[in-house]
């Protein structure tokens, strides 16, 4: 069975359809709708004997990097372009083809934004390299 | 603790022998991470041995046994340590209290020269007696990642010196950090502070001890009212105080009351008054705010420069500030600590809440946004992201 992770981003990637404020101008009826069918798919990716992992990541960012013999670390965070990608968060899932991975990214896709109807954000399908032998 | 067929054997009695044994042992001048292995050792043998054959005394028993595997580990390297097997062939009767065996190995587990993971993960595993399984899931790691952190802290403490009174600062944090890690996993890390506390304030008359039990039982008490049924936090002027714990609380003022009685003040004993003074009040309305302040002012009294040295004193202290004597005032004291904590979600959060309250909800919203941008907690931060969308809503 092959391993995914479906990526959400902050920023980055193709050109979002739907363009939407953040999140804290949303109605709050919208957030909890939203914030609910976030919960539903995890919810729903355990029952399916498919969940492995879900995570959320701060929006902060460090760009580390060794500074040399002796030196200290050189550290960047930001101001970065706004074009450049940030992940926000993952599902890692555990399914039977990549045709599955491609239709519960699209199901996550359908998440309600403002007004309860569909974001249509691009979600990253990646898959995870696996140790077990391939099997072709 | 315990799977299996062995369940009938009281898990809590049970893990309440840990401590009393490994103590015995360390204190006959066993290395603490030897002694620990053969505890563990002796612990697996009781649950393969104890469903059929019962023993009459189980702490003699685990002493026994664990004193068996010590000699044999010792044989093994005899050709090293020419030590006497004898001295490890009968266990001399162990005839010290329970509290000071829990006091002794809590010495041991938070010693200064383990850095406050590893004190957390080896309390919980020494004096909890809970498994390396249920510690590690407590924390979200991996089961051998766990296992190595407990193996390296055991190692650290080879050839110290254990037999000195340790710091009783440094266990009283070691306890408060285990119990703010929460309840999220599948052991109850909050409850296990507070049973750790509680043998604790057996073992020292010491005033910060009882303060620090009470201050978990007074927040603790609080516990079914802080999440509503999706989890979500609710925030305590909104909690439906019927849920509080009444029994918890009024433990908590007990102990709390025999503490403050001493007369010898510190940072748990006013923190748990605080605390306490919320438990209190029938409703959010009904907060006793000026003796709140009263107490806060005493609790920024206890450092020298409190917006370096106890940033979230002082922040607390502009919460009630802004209660009592105006939320303008109370924003006033925050500035203050923007230098030290400005870049803290906390700090917003606080900011929002003091808008809030001056009826500046654009500003709370800003506030509880960049709160959220910051939390670095789920919970947190989706009910922050909600705060400033319903302070936005209804500015609108």
């Amino acid at each position: 069975m092959p391993k995914y992770l479906l990526l959400k981003h902050y920023r980055g990637g193709p050109e979002q359809i739907r363009k939407v404020p953040p999140m804290d101008q949303w109605a709050p009826e919208d957030i909890e709708a939203h914030m609910a069918f976030l919960k539903h798919v995890t919810e729903l990716l355990e029952e399916n004997g498919e969940y492995v992992d879900a995570q959320g990541l701060t929006p902060a960012r460090t760009w580390v990097r060794y500074g040399g013999p002796g030196a200290a670390p050189v550290i960047t965070d930001g101001p970065l372009p706004e074009t450049s990608d940030l992940v926000a968060g993952w599902w890692m899932i555990d399914v039977e083809s990549h045709e599955r991975a491609v239709e519960l990214a699209a199901y996550v896709s359908s998440e309600p934004g403002p007004g309860g109807t569909p974001l249509y954000e691009w979600i990253d399908v990646r898959e995870v390299m696996s140790v077990a032998p391939s099997e072709d | 603790m315990i799977d299996g067929p062995v369940q009938r054997w009281d898990e809590g009695a049970l893990r309440a022998l840990v401590p009393r044994v490994l103590a015995g042992l360390v204190r006959r001048g066993e290395d603490f991470d030897v002694a620990e292995d053969a505890l563990q050792e002796a612990l697996l043998e009781a649950l393969r041995v104890w469903p059929d054959n019962p023993p009459r005394d189980p702490r003699a028993w685990l002493i026994t046994v664990a004193t068996r595997r010590l000699v044999d580990a010792h044989r093994s390297e005899v050709a090293r340590r020419r030590r006497e097997d004898t001295t490890y062939a009968e266990p001399r009767p162990v005839a010290t209290e329970e509290g000071d065996d829990t006091l002794f190995l809590l010495f041991c587990c938070c010693h200064s020269d383990l850095a406050p993971t590893s004190q957390v993960a080896l309390t919980l595993r020494a004096v909890g007696g809970l498994t390396t399984r249920e510690i590690a899931d407590a924390f979200y790691v991996p089961e051998a990642t766990m296992a190595q952190r407990i193996s390296r802290a055991k190692r650290t403490l080879r050839g110290r010196r254990l037999d000195q009174p340790g710091d009783l600062a440094v266990v009283l944090r070691v306890l408060y950090l285990i119990y703010t890690a929460g309840h999220a996993g599948r052991v109850d890390l909050a409850a296990e502070a507070i049973r750790l506390a509680r043998q604790l304030t057996l073992a020292t008359d010491e005033p910060e001890a009882r303060g620090l039990l009470a201050l978990m039982l007074l927040n603790h008490a609080r516990l079914p009212a802080r999440f509503d049924p999706e989890g979500r936090i609710v925030t305590l002027d909104r909690q439906d105080r019927g849920l509080w714990d009444t029994r918890q609380i009024a433990e908590g003022v007990r102990v709390l009351q025999s503490a403050l009685a001493e007369e010898r003040p510190g940072r748990y004993q006013v923190e748990a008054a605080i605390a306490a003074l919320h438990d209190d009040a029938a409703s959010a309305e009904e907060t006793d705010w000026p003796q709140i302040l009263a107490w806060y002012d005493d609790l920024v009294a206890l450092t020298e420069d409190p917006v370096r040295q106890d940033p979230a004193a002082v922040l607390g202290r502009a919460v009630a500030v802004g209660h009592v004597l105006g939320a303008a005032a109370g924003l006033r004291e925050t500035d203050r600590l923007r230098e030290v904590i400005g870049d803290r979600h906390r700090w917003h959060a606080v900011r929002g809440h003091l808008h809030e309250l001056a009826g500046d909800l654009p500003a709370a919203a800003t506030a509880y946004a960049e709160a959220a941008r910051l939390a670095t907690n789920v919970a947190e931060h989706n009910h922050l992201i909600h705060q400033a969308a319903r302070a936005r809503a209804s500015s609108a």
